[in-house]
């Protein structure tokens, strides 16, 4: 197959950037995405067109959550439930045009090209996402029965990769997807619940602090995640945050 | 080198109790005062952060990643075993360690896999109470599955994505300890050497990916739990930056490296299908609990597959050869992975394979018509779609096909029964040491490792170290040692970048992924699956052969200081010719077959291993002796006093 590329080049934070286009042809459609990048740079290396494109990936299997390029205005490309590394080149049609971008969000700065900082995510986790135990002196593990339905919600919404395709589907760039699934996740739990309401509470504020926009119900972030993560996990959010301001929980 | 593995006295049952006992503690006011460094954010090295901060001590944690959440623990599907007998089928620490030790094939530590074993239920109790949302049944109680190896269910699983859970179970932990401030976090960042001060781990020297700045570390300790060295084979299951280089930098500094040419051979991998193709996936070693291996039994029916002509569900049942069945009965498709990895070859190089030749199928036709295939979706839909989305193929409809690829390393490291390597003050937990698993490792098994040394194992040990260094005060980096080590990594770096001058003619130089996927080829072919004392000469020669090539005609664009993809990828590869030197040496000098281990020279009449516990009951430590020198190799006697050896019978 044959395509022409127009990939976001930026040098450093600091850097203008522009879109450069290049020309790759003789790719198979068994090729995934990242693949066709990497014979790309092979290409711009062996013929000296430029520093090859720098995108961040790793375990190419849909689950570490590094990768993530904007492909033809869409987080993670053309299909649904993947991440950019299991898209594959089967998705587009020959001749295709291909514009490649990187996450665009105030909070997700550019490090180079179409690489960005994401540590904004972790801030937020540091923030409160998590229950706080200190290794041992903790009950057997089946001393707290969870009935099963509540124990698969709380996994569906502990599936998140931390990838951000939620925030940069988002015309306001809110984390509120990213954020909302780690307060169900745990909220949903018996050992979660004791935190609860102030770990909604700092979670939200750390999100805001970080320059993350508000959520306006538009949903695009349920539409583009990759683990397929529920916008029922932003209701769960909102009324855990509510609650934690009015509530019996109030510090 | 003197290897001291000091393993403490007494029956095997009491030797940890006895060493926790006995170690020395470091009070809290004094546990301020000092300094860890731990290198790599897996299972192994967020768990061991998150209990030393919490314990008080001051922790550095370093990863190459943007976030440590991103560690390759995070791939790992199928599930962690423990011994918590939750389903009255016979389980006991015993039995598991037992199962571990013989699926090891007798190659590993006594002390090391009972005291494994033995924490292996707190792990357990440990992530629950982390939130990790652990697979229950109907009643709420937690549910288990089998894994390969075992005749019990022992396997505690969250739907395809154990590694995963467990890993952000530890991510939150260690979040926690950032958040108190007695974790620093620095992401992107690159160990690049060990600093050895007074034959003591004193610091490491980091690469800063963003910028390419070297930055300086001291402490009164160094956890190293960076991984194993699977890309060496360029392809694997391994994550794309899982590289050797931390732990080889510590080899050179002198620690020693054991066993390294155990590596273990995934059975149920997506096959290679191109050239361009950058990494193996893995189907998860779950899927052999419902899933049936089989190939066809006749040549011409295979021969009439390949061709596109036959569809694998045109073939009757008794056309189809169901060969782990056939051949071992008692444990069928639940063989431990290196006899269904030769398993496979086997067949496949019989003329039997499938697709390109080398794959076999992966059949859930039964277990759908048995439990539906809504049940199948439950456990394992995560997978299905994983496969489908990578060989537009439809699980559900048609069998999986699956060929054995490059997964994990049981080598690594040597380290003593307290996981501190042969420098004093380096540590090593995780893949990145060799101590548990032997000649081979055994579904589930990783994860329990990891996550053991982390949080029930080094916070003991490390202390013990520590309590002797109250006295020496803060560590700075500065010095003629820290001078030096930086020095040594900015030649190295500038080596690889000037490497072609601008008069080089374009047409005569390769990149870095060149060199790479010739090195894993030669490797695979010549000390993968099957080794012989022919095929690693041979190995040996090409591997020297390309280093040369390698620095004649390697080109490695951009300069050391800005983000350089490329550059990461030459140091990384310029150890991997030095690691694979060592990997060869191992294998040419294990005269024996065992785990994933196998010479051909040694087996038995049915293609089984075959080993020499009178010349080879050992770990083999090696010694570095400098670039292009062959390595020298001390050996520490396995003793088994508990366990009655025997031949490995899965039959």
């Amino acid at each position: 197959m044959r395509f022409t590329l127009h990939i976001w080049r930026q040098e450093s934070a600091r850097a203008k950037g522009h879109f450069e286009t290049y020309a790759i042809d003789n790719i198979s459609a068994d090729c995934s995405f990242l693949e066709m990048l990497d014979q790309l740079n092979e290409r711009l290396i062996n013929d000296r067109i430029a520093h090859p494109v720098c995108f961040d990936n790793d375990c190419r299997e849909g689950i570490c959550g590094m990768c993530g390029l904007y492909i033809n205005g869409r987080p993670h490309g053309n299909d649904d439930g993947i991440t950019t590394c299991q898209l594959h080149m089967r998705k587009f049609k020959d001749g295709d045009d291909i514009w490649i971008e990187p996450w665009r969000a105030k909070a997700f700065p550019v490090i180079r090209d179409l690489v960005v900082d994401r540590s904004a995510f972790d801030k937020i986790i540091q923030a409160g996402g998590y229950i706080s135990t200190t290794t041992g002196g903790v009950p057997d593990a089946n001393a707290i029965p969870i009935p099963k339905h509540q124990a698969d919600m709380a996994m569906d919404a502990a599936a998140c990769i931390g990838c951000g395709a939620c925030v940069a589907a988002c015309k306001n760039a809110s984390a509120m997807l990213f954020v909302g699934a780690k307060v169900s996740h745990l909220a949903l739990l018996p050992q979660g619940k004791i935190e609860a309401a102030d770990r909604v509470r700092k979670m939200v504020a750390k999100m805001d602090e970080l320059g993350f926009g508000s959520c306006t119900n538009t949903y695009a972030c349920e539409a583009e995640c990759p683990k397929l993560i529920q916008r029922q996990d932003i209701s769960r959010l909102n009324r855990h945050w509510i609650g934690s301001l009015f509530g019996r929980d109030r510090k | 080198m003197k290897l001291d593995s000091k393993i403490p006295s007494g029956p095997l049952a009491e030797k940890w109790t006895n060493y926790k006992a006995s170690q020395k503690l470091v009070n809290p006011a004094n546990k301020r005062k000092l300094d860890i460094i731990v290198v790599g954010t897996g299972l192994a090295g967020a768990s061991a952060a998150a209990s030393l901060g919490a314990m008080g001590f001051n922790v550095d944690i370093f990863c190459i990643q943007d976030s440590p959440r991103r560690a390759h623990s995070i791939a790992a599907q199928g599930g962690i075993n423990a011994a918590k007998n939750y389903q009255n089928d016979g389980d006991s620490v015993e039995r598991l360690f037992r199962d571990t030790i013989k699926g090891g094939d007798y190659r590993a530590r006594e002390a090391n896999v009972y005291r494994l074993a033995e924490v292996s239920g707190a792990i357990i109790d440990q992530c629950v109470a982390q939130g990790v949302p652990f697979a229950r049944d109907y009643g709420g109680l937690l549910d288990n599955r089998s894994f390969g190896g075992a005749q019990v269910s022992r396997t505690f699983y969250a739907k395809g994505q154990t590694g995963q859970q467990l890993l952000l179970g530890a991510y939150g932990a260690l979040s926690r300890e950032i958040a108190r401030g007695t974790v620093k976090l620095h992401t992107r960042c690159e160990m690049m050497d060990l600093v050895v001060v007074d034959g003591r781990a004193k610091g490491i020297i980091v690469r800063n990916l963003v910028n390419g700045d070297l930055e300086r570390y001291a402490a009164h300790a160094v956890v190293l739990a960076t991984g194993g060295y699977g890309n060496l084979y360029y392809l694997s299951t391994n994550a794309m930056n899982s590289n050797g280089s931390a732990a080889w930098v510590c080899h050179r500094k002198g620690a020693a490296f054991a066993n390294p040419c155990y590596v273990q051979i995934h059975p149920t991998c997506i096959p290679v299908h191109g050239d361009y193709q950058s990494k193996l996936t893995l189907m998860s070693e779950s899927l052999r609990n419902d899933g049936r291996i089989w190939v066809p039994k006749k040549k011409e029916d295979a021969e009439a597959i390949r061709a596109g002509k036959l569809r694998p569900t045109d073939l009757r049942e008794e056309d189809r050869d169901y060969y782990l069945e056939r051949r071992y009965p008692a444990f069928g498709n639940l063989v431990p992975r290196d006899v269904a990895s030769r398993a496979a070859k086997e067949r496949c190089d019989a003329g039997y394979g499938v697709g390109t030749g080398y794959a076999v199928y992966l059949d859930f036709a039964d277990a759908i018509q048995r439990l539906g295939r809504k049940a199948i979706e439950e456990k394992y839909g995560n997978l299905f779609q994983m496969y489908q989305k990578i060989t537009d193929e439809n699980p559900y409809e048609t069998p999986m096909m699956i060929y054995p690829a490059i997964h994990y390393t049981m080598g690594g490291l040597w380290v003593d029964y307290e996981l501190q390597t042969t420098i004093p003050g380096l540590f090593a937990a995780g893949e990145a040491n060799f101590s548990d698993h032997g000649a081979n490792r055994l579904g589930a098994s990783a994860l329990m490792q990891g996550l053991a040394d982390g949080y029930f194992v080094l916070p003991y040990t490390l202390q013990n170290y520590l309590a002797n260094q109250i006295n020496v005060g803060k560590i700075k980096p500065e010095g003629a040692e820290f001078d030096e080590a930086e020095r040594s990594v900015k030649t190295r770096i500038d080596r690889l970048l000037s490497n072609s001058s601008p008069l080089t003619p374009h047409s005569s130089l390769l990149t870095v992924d060149h060199f790479h996927k010739r090195l894993g080829k030669i490797m695979w072919e010549y000390c993968g699956m099957a080794r012989s004392a022919e095929s690693l000469a041979q190995a040996k020669q090409l591997v020297t052969e390309l280093e040369e090539e390698f620095w004649k005609s390697v080109f490695v664009p951009g300069s050391a200081n800005e983000f350089n993809p490329e550059l990461e990828k030459a140091y990384r590869l310029e150890d991997y010719f030095e690691l694979a030197q060592l990997v060869i040496a191992d294998a040419l000098h294990r005269e024996e077959s065992c785990g994933g281990h196998f010479r051909t020279e040694h087996q038995t009449e049915d293609g089984e291993t075959l080993r020499d516990d009178e010349r080879f009951m050992y770990v083999a430590a090696w010694e570095y002796q400098g670039h292009g020198k062959p390595e020298t190799m001390e050996k520490e006697p396995l003793v088994y006093e508990h366990i009655q050896i025997s031949k490995r019978n899965y039959k």
